[in-house]
C-alpha cells in the first residue's frame, strides 16, 4: 500500500464525507476500491461526468477526491470543472496524473503543462502542486479539511533531502539556501523539478554563486512576499517550471513584480512549447530542464547580466526567456 | 385525480405563465422553452416531489435539477407559487440586486444547482442521487433536460455512467418541445428514435403528454424506482404552449416583449384574443 492509499483510508475511516472518483485511473490506488466500497466509484473513461457528480456530491456535504489523468481531467473535463465545482466553490480536490514532464513518453495528448494557467485562471481554485511524496501526502491532508476546490499535481517521487516546513496554503519553503542573507541566485521553483534545482544550486555553489531554491508549494495562492524577497535580495529571479511559459510561474513572478511596481532580473525556464517525448532522463536532458543544464543556463544569464552592465530599473521590470 | 384536483394543478400552471409573461418585459426571457415545461414543473411540485418551504434544506428531501437552465422562469413562478420565495421577489428579474435573471442561481431559496451551459446536470444529479443512497435516503433526483441539450455529448456519457452505476433514484424527463434554439431538432440533429436510444443505453422510458395532468399524474404515479435503473419520462410539449401567437415560432425563443405587448400576452394567456406582436423577434445564442 502506497502512502497516497494509505492516507485516502485514514481519512475515509475518519470521516464519513470522504468519497473518491476515479475516470478509470487505478494504478497508484489499488487498494482503495475494496477496502471503501461504495465511497470508491469508477466512472470508466469520463471525466466530465466524473466532475459533475463530485460537485453534485459535494453541494450534499462529501468532500470528494477525483482522480485522473492530468491532462484529461483538467482539459476534457475544463468547462465542469469551471461551472459545477468553481462556481459551486465545492469541497473537490482533484488530483491529476502524470503532470508536467513525468508524462514522459505519452506525447502532447498527454501532457498537463498548461494545466496549471487555467486552473489558477478560475476563481475559488487553489492549485497545489508538491515536489515530493511526502509534501503532497502533507498538502492532501490539510486540501482536504478546506471545503474548497483544489487542484493537485500528483506526484510520489522519492522525498527529497530537504527541511520540512508544515504545509500552508499560500506559504512557500527554503529549500536550499534559507541562510544565504543576499544570494547571488534565488531560483523560484515546483513540483518535480525542485530537485533538479536544489542540486543545479549544488553545482553553481562550487563555482561560487550563491544561489537560493525556494519551493513555491502552491501556485494559487501563490506567495507574494517570497517572490518580492527574492527580487529585493538577489541579482537574478530565475523561475523553473514543468509546464508552458504562459500562464505558470513565470507569469505569477511577472504579475507580481508588475502589481508591485518591483523591477528584477527575471530568467525563466519552462516549455515554449509542448516538449519532445523520450525517456524522462532524455526529455529533462532535451528540453535543458536537467540539472547541468539550469546550471548553465544561469551561468549564462549572469554573464548577460555582468557584460551588459545594466542594472533593473526600478520601476519596471524586465523578463527574458532565453 | 379528480376535476377539482386537476383544476387546482390548471389554475397553478396558469398563474405560473403568468409570472412568465411578466419577466418576458424590461430584458425579456427565454419565454419558449419556459412555458413549454410549466405543466410539468408544476405537477412535479405540487403533486410528486417531497420538498416544500420547510423542507427546502432536509437532507431527504427531494430534488429537482434544472439541466436547461433557461427555462428557469417557469421555475421561479412555481418557487414563488409554492412559497419557497415571495412572488414580489420575481419583479427583481434581471436586477443585479437579485439573484433572479436567465438561468439558475443556487442562491435563490428552493434552486438546487445552477445551471447555464448545457449538459451539466445530469452528472451532477448522478452525484446527489448516489449521495442519498449511500446515506440511505430515499431521496429522489428529477433532472429536466431539453431535447435540444440532447445534443450534447456529456448528456449521453452520464447516461452511460448512470446505467453502469444503478442509479435508479434518478428520473431524467425530457421536455420534448421539438425545438432547439433556431430550428426545429428533427431538422438539425435529429433525435428520432428517442426512447429507443435511452433503452440502448440501460434506462428504462416513459412517455408523457407533458401538458395533460392527469397524464403526468398516470405517469409518474406508476413510475417505478429500486429497479436498478435510471429511467427517463419523455414528456411530448410544445415550445411558447399557452400562447397561440408564439407557439412553435422558431422566432419565438427568446423574447422581450413591450409591457403594451405582455399585457396583451396576459388576456390571450386568459383566453382572450390573440396579442398582436410586433417587437423585435430575438435569436440569441
Amino acid at each position: 500500500m502506497n502512502r497516497y492509499e494509505t492516507l485516502l483510508l485514514d481519512t475515509a475511516s475518519r470521516d464519513e464525507r470522504l468519497v473518491v472518483i476515479t475516470a478509470e485511473n487505478r494504478g497508484h490506488m489499488r487498494t482503495v476500491p475494496p477496502m471503501l466500497g461504495d465511497r470508491f466509484i469508477d466512472v470508466g473513461i469520463a471525466e466530465q461526468t466524473m466532475i459533475g457528480m463530485a460537485a453534485g456530491m459535494a453541494v450534499r456535504g462529501r468532500v470528494v477526491v477525483t482522480h485522473a489523468l492530468a491532462a484529461f481531467l483538467t482539459m476534457r473535463a475544463f468547462e465542469f470543472i469551471r461551472d459545477d465545482v468553481a462556481i459551486a466553490n465545492a469541497s473537490v480536490i482533484m488530483v491529476g496524473m502524470v503532470p508536467g514532464v513525468l508524462s514522459d513518453g505519452n506525447g502532447p495528448t498527454h501532457q498537463a503543462i498548461e494545466d496549471v494557467s487555467i486552473m489558477r485562471g478560475l476563481p475559488n481554485m487553489g492549485v497545489f502542486c508538491p515536489c515530493d511524496e511526502s509534501e503532497f501526502i502533507d498538502g492532501m491532508r490539510v486540501l482536504l479539511e478546506s471545503r474548497r476546490p483544489w487542484y493537485v499535481r500528483y506526484i510520489s517521487t522519492p522525498d527529497l533531502a530537504i527541511d520540512r516546513v508544515a504545509f500552508e496554503p499560500g506559504v512557500a519553503a527554503v529549500v536550499r539556501g534559507e541562510a544565504l542573507h543576499r544570494p547571488n541566485v534565488t531560483i523560484l521553483t515546483y513540483g518535480f523539478l525542485t530537485r533538479q534545482c536544489i542540486e543545479a544550486a549544488e553545482e553553481l555553489g562550487r563555482d561560487d554563486v550563491q544561489v537560493r531554491v525556494v519551493n513555491m508549494r502552491t501556485l494559487k495562492p501563490a506567495d507574494e512576499k517570497a517572490i518580492l524577497h527574492a527580487a529585493a535580495t538577489s541579482e537574478l529571479v530565475v523561475t523553473v517550471e514543468d509546464h508552458l511559459l504562459t500562464g505558470g510561474l513565470a507569469s505569477i513572478v511577472a504579475e507580481t513584480l508588475m502589481v508591485h511596481g518591483k523591477g528584477a532580473h527575471v530568467l525563466t525556464i519552462g516549455f515554449p512549447t509542448w516538449f519532445t517525448p523520450g525517456r524522462l532522463d532524455e526529455v529533462l536532458t532535451n528540453e535543458r530542464i536537467s540539472s547541468s543544464a539550469i546550471a548553465q543556463r544561469i551561468r549564462q544569464r549572469l554573464a548577460d547580466i555582468v557584460h551588459a552592465a545594466v542594472k533593473p530599473p526600478s520601476s519596471t521590470h524586465e523578463v527574458s526567456h532565453d | 385525480m379528480t376535476v377539482d384536483e386537476r383544476n387546482e394543478l390548471e389554475q397553478a400552471a396558469l398563474r405560473v405563465r403568468q409570472h412568465i409573461v411578466r419577466m418576458s418585459t424590461n430584458g425579456g426571457c427565454f419565454i419558449g422553452a419556459s412555458l413549454s415545461c410549466a405543466d410539468i414543473l408544476v405537477y412535479l411540485y405540487w403533486r410528486f416531489l417531497n420538498i416544500s418551504p420547510m423542507t427546502v434544506n432536509a437532507e431527504d428531501r427531494d430534488v429537482l435539477l434544472l439541466s436547461k437552465g433557461h427555462d428557469v422562469p417557469a421555475l421561479y413562478g412555481v418557487l414563488a407559487e409554492r412559497g419557497f420565495i415571495s412572488k414580489a421577489r420575481l419583479k427583481n428579474h434581471l436586477s443585479v440586486g437579485d439573484h433572479i435573471y436567465w438561468h439558475p442561481n443556487r442562491a435563490v431559496s428552493g434552486v438546487e444547482f445552477h445551471s447555464g451551459s448545457l449538459g451539466h446536470l445530469l452528472s451532477v444529479g448522478m452525484g446527489m442521487a448516489l449521495d442519498a443512497r449511500m446515506k440511505g435516503l430515499p431521496t429522489r433526483v428529477v433532472v429536466i433536460l431539453g431535447d435540444g441539450e440532447l445534443n450534447e455529448g456529456s448528456v449521453w456519457e452520464a447516461g452511460l455512467v448512470a446505467s453502469a452505476l444503478s442509479i435508479d433514484n434518478l428520473v431524467a424527463v425530457v421536455d420534448r418541445n421539438h425545438f432547439q434554439a433556431n430550428i426545429r431538432t428533427e431538422e438539425l440533429v435529429p433525435l428520432e428514435p428517442l426512447a429507443e436510444k435511452f433503452r440502448a443505453f440501460g434506462w428504462d422510458t416513459m412517455h408523457v403528454n407533458g401538458h395533460d395532468m392527469e397524464s403526468l399524474d398516470e405517469c409518474f404515479g406508476a413510475l417505478q424506482l429500486s429497479t436498478g435503473r435510471p429511467t427517463v419520462v419523455i414528456a411530448d410539449t410544445r415550445r411558447g404552449k399557452g400562447l397561440p401567437s408564439i407557439e412553435e415560432r422558431a422566432d419565438r425563443w427568446f423574447c422581450n416583449f413591450s409591457p403594451e405587448e405582455a399585457d396583451a400576452l396576459l388576456d390571450e394567456l386568459a383566453g382572450n384574443s390573440r396579442a398582436t406582436l410586433t417587437s423585435e423577434t430575438l435569436i440569441v445564442r
